[in-house]
């Protein structure tokens, strides 16, 4: 620091130490109606500390034995299909950004640039924007309550496709003179020097891909009618019923913590590549 | 950076497999929907989808003579321009101590940025949760005060409730990018100011605000695409869009429009006002990219 001022460096921790405090207070307090039985929530105030329905309400909810005005869905399956289907948004955005990509950057074909802004354009178009046809293309293509609803339309990637663009025009031509010398075809150049050298953007896409996937919210609930292809997210807002009264909100928010925990660690655990990734797909 | 590669390979067939998978995606489930709004907002059909006719721009027309539209309209703007300003002051204010702080800022950023991870719509439960008029913790200590808080028929309270999760929600996004911002900052500019006289108060406005106005640009930007878009699930989640109408923002419309009112034409034709400020909001973002980029 330019200058010693101990009372600003205090005062900056006291605003830094209340702002993780009041980030942190919504998630505290769910935490804590997770933890008890429904009679200690509806009659205020609700008690603020920990109850004694933690494993209770987390295993009711876990196993679909939970009671409730709402839908009462096994939350365990609805883990398993927003882990699905968050792995192959993230993981399909990836592969085929990867692919067109390395066609745009490594071969010359006929409407080569008009692909790459065809490509670009799809950031315009949002699925918000055209909810109704895309729900009726998909409709049409039978694929309502399948993960290839609840995925494809959702897979094209117009800032990986740009980000893998730029940066295999950094990577240096000599690597895929001296591939082509070893004898290497283009898709054996791919795998074995682009790939990896992408490891890193890779990475950082992947988190916030995965991310992106866990969270969709719009688009699931056109596509889902049948509550065995509900993602967690969707199944959270199905419980709540009608007035505050009637929902059983310690299941709901047991549910709530278990919807943010993967997400939330990826973010902590992958943080270097988090923050990498945020700032990559901005450019 | 060229744009071009001068080694490539060749192959009559292969770059072609490589972009179908891509392709068909946005062929599919991008182009020919955006295409299908167009035609459908020109049209009109009856309830039951047996007839079609041309109408030219009578949805628009329509559209603008539709007072709950225009109310969607403001409302949507009143929502931006509320998280907009909440979520950078509050996340500039954070992000300028976390630039001061010698030890621990790395724990801070952690413990900032999480809320990134949560999905819109579980905001959304966890603030209705908190604020619910007859279960949530805040409201009962509001009552308490003296304060009535009703976010099901108080059209500003639930306004207020929604602006809250999405500034929550935002805030790890904005912070991060403040940060970077600050950081970026060279510290000889801070020190030459304070050998001057400069106070903190005063190199904060005189140097640092300046200087970080492309990001804070950037940002404003990038928040009022969050709200637009994004927030759906927020207000889904937290307020259905109510008391009445009144915290229906444009895509909450467009949704109900399409799915419950099933307004075939009315629903496209928002669509394509939609494409229309969305295809603004990227122009805007791109051009000062590059500006950016020439500094």
């Amino acid at each position: 620091m330019v200058e010693r001022r101990p009372t600003l460096g205090i005062l900056a921790h006291v605003v830094l130490i209340l702002g993780v405090l009041v980030v942190a207070l919504p998630v505290y307090i769910t935490f804590v109606a997770s933890t008890q039985a429904n009679d200690a929530i509806i009659h205020p105030p609700m008690p603020l500390t920990p109850g004694s329905h933690l494993v209770d309400n987390y295993k009711a909810v876990l196993t679909g034995t939970q009671e409730g005005g709402g839908s009462t869905a096994a939350v365990g399956r609805m883990m398993v299909v927003s882990l699905v289907s968050a792995l192959v948004i993230a993981i399909g955005k990836i592969s085929i950004s990867l692919l067109s990509a390395f066609a745009i950057v490594y071969f010359r074909f006929p409407f080569r640039m008009f692909f790459f802004w065809a490509i670009f354009v799809t950031l315009m178009l949002p699925v918000e924007v055209r909810i109704a046809p895309t729900y009726k293309v998909v409709s049409d293509l039978g694929m309502l309550n399948t993960y290839a609803g609840l995925t494809i339309p959702l897979i094209a990637s117009a800032t990986a496709t740009f980000l893998f663009r730029q940066f295999f025009l950094t990577v240096p031509d000599e690597l895929t003179e001296a591939s082509r010398i070893d004898g290497a075809g283009p898709l054996r150049f791919f795998w074995d020097v682009l790939v990896p050298l992408s490891r890193t953007s890779i990475a950082a896409l992947f988190v916030i891909q995965f991310i992106y996937g866990w969270n969709q919210y719009l688009w699931p609930l056109l596509v889902t009618t049948s509550e065995d292809m509900y993602p967690v997210v969707i199944g959270i807002k199905r419980m709540i019923s009608g007035g505050d009264a009637q929902t059983e909100w310690g299941t709901v928010m047991a549910t709530a913590m278990l919807a943010m925990l993967p997400p939330a660690l990826v973010v902590l655990l992958m943080q270097r590549w988090f923050v990498k990734g945020l700032v990559d797909t901005e450019k | 950076m060229a744009a071009e590669k001068r080694v490539t390979f060749r192959s009559p067939w292969l770059p072609w497999v490589l972009l179908a998978p891509q392709v068909v995606v946005i062929g599919l489930f991008f182009f020919w929907p955006a295409g299908q709004a167009l035609v459908q907002s020109l049209q009109q059909s009856d309830a039951f989808g047996t007839s079609v006719q041309w109408v030219g721009l009578e949805n628009f027309r329509n559209l603008w003579n539709d007072e709950t539209y225009l109310a969607s309209f403001s409302t949507t703007a009143v929502f931006s321009a509320l998280v907009a300003f909440l979520g950078l002051s509050l996340s500039l204010l954070l992000a300028v101590f976390a630039d001061r702080v010698v030890t621990g800022s790395g724990i801070y950023r952690t413990l900032l940025i999480w809320p990134y991870a949560v999905a819109p719509a579980v905001a959304g439960v966890l603030w209705l949760f908190m604020f619910a008029p007859s279960v949530g913790i805040v409201s009962y200590l509001l009552r308490e005060w003296g304060f009535e808080w009703d976010s099901l028929l108080n059209s500003r309270h639930a306004m207020a409730l929604i602006v809250m999760a999405a500034v929550w929600k935002q805030i790890a996004y904005n912070f991060l990018f403040f940060l970077a911002g600050l950081q970026s900052i060279p510290k000889s500019l801070i020190e030459a100011a304070a050998i001057d006289g400069a106070r903190p108060w005063r190199r904060f406005w005189s140097i640092q605000f300046p200087l970080l106005s492309p990001t804070t640009f950037f940002l404003l930007v990038i928040n009022v695409v969050y709200v637009f878009l994004d927030t759906f699930a927020i207000v889904d989640a937290a307020t259905h869009g109510g008391p009445g109408k009144d915290t229906s923002i444009l895509v909450y419309k467009l949704y109900y429009d399409a799915f419950k009112a099933m307004d075939l034409g009315a629903s496209a034709a928002q669509s394509v006002v939609l494409m229309f400020i969305v295809v603004v909001f990227t122009v805007i973002q791109f051009r000062f990219v590059e500006k950016k980029v020439n500094y």
